[in-house]
């Protein structure tokens, strides 16, 4: 059934995989949340630990996924990958060197002769947290604002200022966008901890948890709101389908929501579970808030990724030369590569499947602290 | 295509990818093999139900996630680089190359990162059964991630199962299973998997050896050195196998990559090979320099061992570079012509593609396809460019072969004494095999440079010269970036060593007592 899909499904087929995987990835990012909420929600020593080995047990997934869709996004979409990294180099670079110092971070931190002292590698996971995902929201939000590339006739990217992508932080939208996703990440790294974690004997600890939900969400509406402001009123690039040829269009987000009635529910309904999440862990004292609050970023992840990238819309555009824009049908790989790799991705349900269930049985019990200080702590971060 | 070319950017982009593979390396061999050893270990443990080899295979937990750390935070780099400093490479084999870092992605990766998570921390969270499936799953995700990443560089070394299409100025698959099972793809995978396992034995017998030599953990030492001995050995016959396999398909596929090892300029029917040798760094093609200062040969082997038939007609770099017409070799020199015409015919089919010209697009297409199996060698300016460094590919075989030879040896020394009961008195082992866990890693590494220093000048061999493959950024970009990483990864791997050192003078748990 696959071999007979034709390029233009597949296509579509494959921004939907690379979406989903981008949210999820979004929806992950309370680790990088969790870490730059140490700080503040830890005021011991007893309470950091926790922190670090609630969030420590589910780093790698998080960096696994954003792996993933850099290797999703080379496999269907290769174009966009030599453009994107090959053009906003330091953009890139930046993020990556954010994920290099994490990576050590939580094994290193409280390891006896670490070069640094645990301070250093608490301060690698707070840029991570910080640095990195606000320049992820940059770069996201460049899927609206536009880029500086020129592609000539055999697609290879020249970038036109010095800054090689930097100058994407000079954009209040993009900006914006990154600054939500990173208080976004605090509420979801908040809510995460609120469930993984067992409090008893530490009330201050939850309630101290449990208030950084609120304030962050409230530090993130504004961001919230000139994003989507931003998005509903700026002119947008726009696909002329008979031609291929691109142009600005006013209002061409809204329009998208508008002809795409689902992608608005979605976005919609993304937002609400957040809010509700939100709102249930403040004020109905609820701990599961993250389940809301994580399957809402995910869907206001699609809703982004879907105005992006469907509905004649380049989702990699070039404000430079509009020509140079990349849509899902001019970056994308071979129909034969494309049908390939749809084969491959049937095993991600697979790995969804026991994703979850290993989540599941290890997350069963919350983590207590006894556990951080009796014979089997040398295993711990 | 790219009308300047700008070598400095190329140069420090070649650089960086050497020393980002380069660290990355000195942690994966590791992790290839050590996480089976803990299953090994672990395995015992769920057998005999003796909480010793559960201390054992703990001990050996905690060396493994430290090294397993850095290898993550060197490796993210690796997948994003092809992008950043290669950006016409990813662009023009993308939809080849991509495909294999996302099905490492979606089928290895995810298994490491889920039960990496409760080989550490789920000892009480899930049973024992689970537990060791669990260990099982990290060993099995960390050599997938081998394998397809090895299919990745297979395909370079080896392109098959695509084609060139114009249209797009790319080239396209048109097998995904040629690609996968190219013999390339299953020799990278064999080989280097192998020697990960083999470095990661000698890891175990060293410091097992450092415990004997300081009568610390004895039994513990005892133990693991059994089970790395056993491993260590069956890898080492294995590394063997799989380098000659190696070398024989380098015959077929990169004959230049051969004749580099060897440092064999002028073929012949009784090639030798040089057991040592000092390179004579000044030679060129076609000069009548002697191409060694001093060397021992074994007249007659390179011709056994490159073709499996004695008396057999091995070339050398003048042959390729030259042509040779007695063997039907045809030289770089004439393959430039042939590229050059198949550069300028894409070109003129662009240009009357653009202008409508249907008819002359596809006169100049029929031209293109003539010469487009060429098309890679018409970028080159010089046919001596198609000649790798000879001096570092010659002493980085050499080192390598030598040191996998004797590897065997000392594996074999170690279950002797292990199977005599005597390895904890036979004190004289034990300085060999800590120096051997350093030869190991000189030795993996000096493998890939045979790999990517021996193909030079080719991103993808025959098709695409590294200097074509760069991305168009200016040198200070990227000369940034490498010492950024230099300094980063340097500083991470003392952090690294001096965590492993003090957890290793530390020791495993309760081992002391018995």
């Amino acid at each position: 059934m696959i071999g007979s899909l034709d390029t233009v499904t597949l296509q579509k087929l494959w921004w939907l995989i690379g979406s989903v995987v981008g949210s999820l990835f979004l929806f992950l990012t309370f680790v990088q949340g969790g870490q730059t909420l140490l700080w503040q929600l830890g005021k011991n020593e007893t309470e950091k630990s926790l922190i670090i080995n609630s969030i420590g047990r589910k780093w790698e997934l998080t960096f696994t996924t954003l792996v993933l869709f850099g290797g999703a996004l080379f496999a269907a979409f290769p174009k966009f990958y030599a453009t994107s990294f090959g053009g906003a180099y330091w953009v890139w670079i930046a993020i990556l060197f954010t994920f290099i110092v994490q990576a050590v971070s939580f094994e290193y931190r409280k390891k006896p002769d670490n070069l640094f002292g645990s301070t250093v590698y608490e301060a690698f996971l707070f840029i991570n947290g910080t640095v990195g995902i606000l320049l992820i929201g940059t770069a996201v939000g460049t899927f609206f604002t536009g880029s500086n590339f020129v592609l000539n006739e055999y697609n290879l990217v020249r970038w036109t200022t010095p800054w090689r992508g930097l100058e994407a932080a000079q954009n209040i939208f993009n900006v914006s966008l990154g600054l939500f996703l990173v208080l976004n990440a605090r509420v979801l790294g908040a809510l995460y901890l609120l469930n993984n974690i067992d409090f008893s004997g530490m009330d201050t600890f939850k309630t101290r948890t449990r208030n950084a939900i609120l304030s962050n969400f409230i530090a993130a509406l504004p961001f919230l709101l000139i994003v989507l402001i931003g998005l509903l009123t700026m002119d947008g690039f726009n696909v002329n389908p008979a031609t291929g040829t691109v142009s600005m269009m006013p209002f061409k987000y809204l329009k998208n929501l508008v002809e795409m009635p689902i992608v608005l529910i979605i976005l919609l309904a993304g937002l609400g579970l957040v809010i509700f999440a939100v709102y249930s862990a403040k004020f109905q004292k609820r701990d599961s808030g993250i389940w809301f609050a994580g399957p809402g970023t995910v869907l206001v992840g699609l809703s982004v990724f879907f105005t992006a990238g469907y509905n004649h819309t380049p989702f990699y555009p070039s404000k430079v030369d509009l020509q140079s824009s990349l849509t899902i049908f001019n970056a994308s790989s071979s129909h034969y590569t494309l049908t390939a790799m749809t084969y491959v991705a049937l095993i991600i349900p697979v790995v969804l499947a026991y994703i979850a269930y290993v989540w599941k049985l290890m997350d069963s019990k919350k983590l207590k602290a006894e556990e951080l200080e009796g014979p089997e702590a040398s295993e711990n971060y | 295509m790219i009308e300047q070319i700008d070598l400095s950017t190329v140069n420090w982009a070649r650089a960086q990818f050497a020393l980002t593979a380069l660290y990355h390396w000195l942690f994966v061999p590791l992790t290839l093999g050590l996480t089976f050893l803990c299953a090994f270990f672990e395995t015992i443990y769920v057998k005999t139900g003796k909480d010793e080899w559960k201390e054992l295979a703990k001990f050996w937990m905690t060396l493994f996630g430290i090294n397993f750390a850095i290898g993550v935070a060197t490796g993210i780099i690796l997948e994003f680089e092809f992008g950043t400093n290669w950006a016409n490479y990813s662009w023009m084999v993308g939809d080849i190359f991509g495909a294999p870092l996302a099905i490492e992605g979606i089928a290895a990766f995810f298994l490491e990162a889920t039960f990496f998570a409760v080989m550490f921390f789920g000892w009480n969270r899930v049973s024992k059964g689970f537990h060791l499936f669990s260990t099982w799953m990290v060993a099995i995700g960390s050599n997938l991630s081998a394998l397809w990443i090895l299919v990745a560089n297979g395909w370079m070394q080896f392109p098959t199962g695509m084609a060139f299409n114009p249209d797009t100025a790319r080239f396209e698959m048109q097998n995904f299973f040629d690609v996968v099972f190219s013999p390339y793809a299953i020799s990278k995978f064999t080989h280097a998997t192998t020697s990960g396992f083999a470095l990661s034995s000698f890891f175990v017998i060293a410091v097992s050896s450092y415990y004997l030599a300081r009568r610390r953990h004895v039994t513990m030492a005892k133990r693991s050195i059994a089970v790395a001995a056993v491993f260590g050995l069956v890898s080492s016959l294995m590394l063997a196998f799989t380098g000659d396999e190696a070398a024989f398909i380098d015959a077929k596929h990169q004959p230049m990559k051969l004749a580099a090892m060897e440092g064999l300029w002028n073929g012949s029917r009784n090639a030798p090979v040089v057991a040592f040798g000092i390179v004579n760094g000044m030679k060129q093609p076609g000069d009548f320099q002697d191409p060694f200062v001093v060397e021992f040969k074994v007249q007659g082997l390179l011709s056994l061992l490159a073709n499996r038939q004695a008396g057999s007609f091995v070339p050398g770099i003048n042959d390729l570079v030259f042509g040779n017409r007695d063997y039907h070799i045809s030289g770089v020199t004439d393959m430039m012509k042939k590229g050059k015409l198949a550069v300028k015919y894409l070109a003129e089919y662009k240009n009357a593609k653009k202008a409508g010209d249907l008819s002359n697009a596809s006169r100049a297409l029929a031209e293109f396809n003539k010469y487009k199996k060429y098309l890679g060698y018409g970028h080159l300016d010089l046919p001596k460019e198609s000649v790798p460094p000879v001096a570092i590919t010659f002493y980085s075989f050499h080192l390598m072969a030598a040191v996998g030879t004797a590897m065997i040896l000392i594996f074999f020394l170690y279950l002797v004494f292990t199977a005599k009961g005597t390895i904890d008195r036979t004190t004289w082992l034990y300085p060999i095999g800590i120096l051997f866990f350093i030869l190991a890693y000189i030795a993996g590494e000096a493998g890939w440079i045979v790999a990517e220093v021996g193909r030079q000048p080719w991103a993808i061999q025959g098709l695409l010269p590294v200097k074509m493959a760069r991305t168009d950024i200016a040198p200070v970009n990227v000369k940034l970036t490498f010492f950024m990483f230099l300094v980063t990864f340097t500083l991470l791997l003392i952090a690294e060593i001096k965590i492993m050192l003090k957890q290793i003078q530390i020791g495993p748990k309760g081992g002391e007592a018995k």
